[in-house]
Parts: C-alpha cells; structure tokens; sequence
C-alpha cells in the first residue's frame, strides 16, 4: 500500500499553484498526480517522494489535506498491459474507485495508481495471481 | 452570588409597574419641555405628561426612529445642556450619518449598574479576571462591559478587539475566567488557540458574555461545547443606552430586560400594533431613567418575542428570547424573509460543519439566487468526488427545507471565509435593488 496526499480547492484562480509552490519550497517532489473536479471544486490527488512531510505542510498553510491509502501497480508496458490487470480484477469482482498512470517507470514495468473499494481484498487477491504492486518504500524511493 | 441588585432585580411586579409609572410620566414630562423634537412629536399626537395615567398609555405614543437620531444630528435629541453631558458615543454611520447618543455622570453610573448586573447573572465576581474583547471607542461595547466589570470588583483586561493571537496568549497567562467578545470572535478565537497549540485544559476561563450580533442556539451549543464554558447572550444597543439592556441568566431561558429602567413592547413592525405576549415581533424600547438622551418608544429592527411569566432564578423582570434577526439583516429571496441565524442553526446541525458561512444574494434575470458558502472542513473532507457532492447535497436539502427557497451550496477552502474581530458579515447582498 502507498500513501497519497489528497488536497481540497475550490475553483479559483492560482490555487493549484499554490498548492506546488507550497510543495516546491518544502522540497517535496510530485511523483504522480491527478485532479478530479466539479464547477465548484476540485480534488488533487498527490503522490510524492514523502506524504507525512506534505501532509504536514499543506496543513501548515491552511489546506485541508487527507492521506488515503492506494496500490501501486505494476502492469507491463506494453500494448494490452493495463487490460490484463483490469481483466483480472473485473473477473474478480474488485471495484476501482479511481486510477492514474506515475510518470516514473519500476524496472521494464509501468506504474499505475489504484484507489479501490476494498484495499485488503484486492492486494491478496493480486499476491495469489501474481500482479505486481510496490511497496511504499519502493514507490518513493523511485 | 446570584444577583448583584436583588432589591431591583426581583422586585415584586406589582412594586415594579409602579416604578415604571412614575418613571414614565417624568420621561414625557422632560422630553416635552426639553426636546424641540419630542414636544413636536407629542404635540402631534395631542399628548401631554399628564395624560400618562397608566403603563397601557404608553402605546399612545409616537415611536422614534434611527431616521429621527439622524435628523436630530449630532445633539439636537439631548435633553439636556451638554455642560452636563460627560460621553459620546457613536455608530460608525456606514449607511448614512452616524447616530450620537450621550450619557450625563448619572447615565453613566446606572449604565455600569446594568452591566454590574449582567457580568454577575453570567458568574462574575470580585475575583474575576474578566478579559473584554468588545472594541474600545466609540463603540459602546468596550467601555460599557469595562464599567461594570471595574464596579463588581473584577479585573478587567481591556485587550479590545483584534490581535487575536495576543488575546489567547493573555488569556492562558493572566488567567482570564470571564471573556466578553462577540460570538463570532470567541470562534475565530478558538482557531486561533488551536494554531497556537494552547491546550483548553490550561485555560481558567469559565464562562462568556457574547452579544453584539444576532447568534442562535445551535451556535451557543458549538461555543459551549468547543471551549468547555457556558456562553450567556447579552443584549443591548446604543440609541438605549449600550450592552446591558438585557442578560440571560443561569436558566439561558431569555434575556431579562431591565424593566425598572427599560420599558419593553413587542409590535407589529408592519401595522405598528402592539402585539401580545409570547408574539414574533419587533422589539420597540422606552428608556424611563436616561437623562441625557431618552427615547420614546423606539423601534429597534430586533426581532424577538416577550414574556413576563416567573423565571426559576427569581428575577420577575420580563425575558425576551434570543434574538431572531435584525429586520436589515433579512435578506427577502423570491418573497420569502431570510436571517442569516436560520442559515447557522441548519448548518450547525449538521456533523463537521464550521460555524463560518455566508450568504451570498444574486440576481439572475429576474431571479434571486441564494448562494450558501460552507467551508470544508477536515472531518467533512473525502478524496471522492461522489461523497463531497453528497454533502452539498444534504446541506442544500436541509437549508432548501428550512428556507423554503431553492438554494445553491457552495463548498470552499477554510478560512476562505473573511473571520471577524467584531460583528461578523453574513450576507453579501449583490443585486441592486
């Protein structure tokens, strides 16, 4: 399991700068990110190379920050390789919240961010049929 | 101790009328001969002093109006030569000319009794520490609290509005047990103890007086719960003479008003009848015993009701409930009256929800359009899209239920909501009416 720092912002000019600048000058770096947004608001969604620090420092200045669990999966980097994983987990009845690709690569693989349903289920389940997921270290050591 | 003036406080009704009476007829009596304006006004409704024969005669007479104070600008209401006047005080007039009332010395010292009473019925002591955040000035908030915190024997810090984190540092280390503030500043206060990291265990203070600004019950419980005290509303305003005018007591069943000094009535602010008791209406207030400025019958916007049944703590002076609105502060959306206090009690209900909002009144086409901001809280936060849309959802609903009125919910950042160190602002009205 990996940890992602999940931000609120409204709709605003120059908020999501804030929010990288913020980063910027604690020094964290921004692995993986996604925005999910509405006409009122949206949610950035972060993973970087050290969440208890950016979770700190979000709060620090006034942000309202949450930390959620999510996979990190590795799917081959090649045509079809998200399908296999998304094949596996529909035959096996694990719903995704969400997903995003990391913009770094594990070895020869591709990472890919999972939120799922039921995080306890799903890792087992990709243990016995072997899908790939990194471990929290691994993911920010990248 | 329970009262600070129990002679005064619990004075036998019948006792109390007849000191209402005789303090009434002297108010006509002197406005006639001493106030171009009220001989004028009295003279227009055929009214002399000696056609006060009871307390019902009072509803024969013409009210006065924030219009007439600002007519009568700066002094021309002042009955009496301003050699004997010794304080000013003033509205800060952002919608027009300020309103200037006056007090003599005796003003004064009855005023510092009415507070004496109110910081008491509200716990306080000689040993008191009471911190008075109301600003200083020409505001009466500042020194009136002073007054009669200074006459009961406590020790007053007069911090005055603003410098938040100063006003937590000296309370945790003064030792403040009493704090008078508006209730949107004690909140604003309370975040600033949370930034600072002051642990409310290593904080003396017991109970607060709030008042200056409408605020309702959901919001005593968030204050009251927050901060581990008992929050007591108190109610007054210049043109009477200041806070004071009316304090709740341990039964925080209604604000007392001080009737040996305040007559009360509750009127239709559309026909201007007077309405009986237990009725929603405007609060309407005779000053009997002020020398330098006594108004007749004035009309103060306050929305609330009045009774005169016994209360449990022994007072027999009249309670008015905790104020509803101010008819200014009502917003009409599509016909329909809104106080920013209906929009608090809704939202305070609801788990994690902060008690900093605003309302923001628009015109589209032909259409007003209320726009409730709520601020996202940490508890109220979730990552998914879905869930955060269901919130606003159920907030709109709730409002949408209370109100009447279609509402539009805005979910936005904390602190995104301008904090107040005085009266807060509700409403942002941008249609131009």
């Amino acid at each position: 399991m990996a940890k992602q720092i999940s931000v609120f912002l409204e709709n605003k000019a120059g908020r999501l700068s804030h929010v990288t600048r913020v980063l910027g000058t604690a020094g964290i770096n921004i692995r993986a990110l996604s925005i999910a947004d509405t006409s009122d608001f949206g949610i950035l969604r972060l993973i970087v190379n050290d969440p208890d620090r950016a979770y700190q420092v979000l709060k620090e200045n006034g942000f309202t920050v949450s930390e959620t669990d999510v996979l990190a999966v590795q799917v081959s980097d090649s045509p079809g390789g998200l399908a296999a994983v998304l094949e596996q987990m529909h035959e096996d009845n694990l719903n995704i919240e969400y997903l995003y690709a990391f913009i770094g690569t594990s070895g020869d693989d591709a990472l890919v961010i999972l939120k799922v349903e039921d995080s306890k289920k799903t890792t087992e389940i990709f243990r016995q049929k072997g899908i790939k997921f990194l471990e929290e270290t691994q993911l920010y050591r990248l | 101790m329970l009262y600070w003036d129990q002679e005064k406080e619990c004075m036998p009704r019948e006792e109390l009328e007849k000191l209402q009476l005789r303090r009434l007829k002297e108010t006509v009596f002197r406005t006639y001969a001493f106030v171009p304006t009220y001989k004028e006004k009295l003279s227009q409704a055929g009214i002399t002093a000696g056609d006060i024969q009871s307390l019902d005669d009072l509803k024969r007479l013409p009210f006065t109006t924030k219009q007439d104070l600002r007519d009568n600008y700066p002094f021309s209401l002042f009955a009496v030569p301003m050699s004997e006047v010794v304080r000013i005080h003033s509205s800060s007039g952002t919608t027009g000319k300020p309103t200037v009332v006056g007090y003599t010395k005796r003003d004064i010292e009855i005023w510092a009794e009415l507070m004496a009473r109110a910081l008491t019925s509200a716990g306080a002591t000689k040993n008191a520490v009471i911190q008075n955040s109301y600003g200083y000035g020409l505001f009466t908030g500042g020194l009136g609290v002073h007054y009669g915190a200074e006459r009961i024997g406590a020790s007053v810090i007069p911090t005055s509005g603003g410098n938040t984190r100063r006003q937590v540092m000296l309370m945790q280390d003064f030792g403040t047990t009493l704090l008078t503030c508006t209730p949107s500043y004690v909140l604003f206060m309370y975040e600033a103890m949370q930034e600072a990291g002051i642990n409310l265990r290593n904080l003396k203070l017991k109970a607060g007086v709030f008042g200056a600004e409408p605020w309702s019950e959901s919001m005593r419980r968030e204050i009251e719960n927050k901060l581990g005290i008992d929050a007591f509303d108190i109610y007054g305003l210049s043109e009477i003479i200041g806070p004071g005018v009316a304090i709740e007591c341990s039964c925080k069943n209604g604000l007392h008003i001080a009737e040996d000094h305040f007559l009360a009535e509750i009127i239709d602010p559309v026909s201007e009848e007077v309405l009986p008791d237990g009725c929603p209406g405007e609060l309407v207030i005779t000053s009997i015993t002020k020398e330098a400025l006594p108004l007749i019958r004035y009309r103060t916007r306050d929305l609330t009701t009045i009774v005169r049944t016994c209360c449990d703590c022994g007072r027999t002076h009249a309670r008015m409930q905790k104020v509803l609105g101010r008819s200014d502060d009502m917003v009409i959306i599509r016909g329909v009256n809104v106080f920013p206090s209906m929009v608090e009690s809704v939202l305070l209900n609801i788990p994690g929800v902060e008690p900093h909002y605003l309302l923001i009144v628009d015109r589209k086409g032909n259409l007003d359009q209320l726009e409730v901001q709520v601020e996202v809280s940490e508890r109220l936060f979730s990552d998914e899209v879905r869930k955060l849309e269901e919130l606003g959802g159920l907030i709109r609903k709730d409002l949408e239920s209370n109100l009447g009125i279609g509402v539009k919910v805005r979910l936005v950042e904390p602190k995104s909501i301008p904090r107040s160190e005085g009266k807060a602002q509700r409403v942002i009205d941008k249609r131009n009416l």
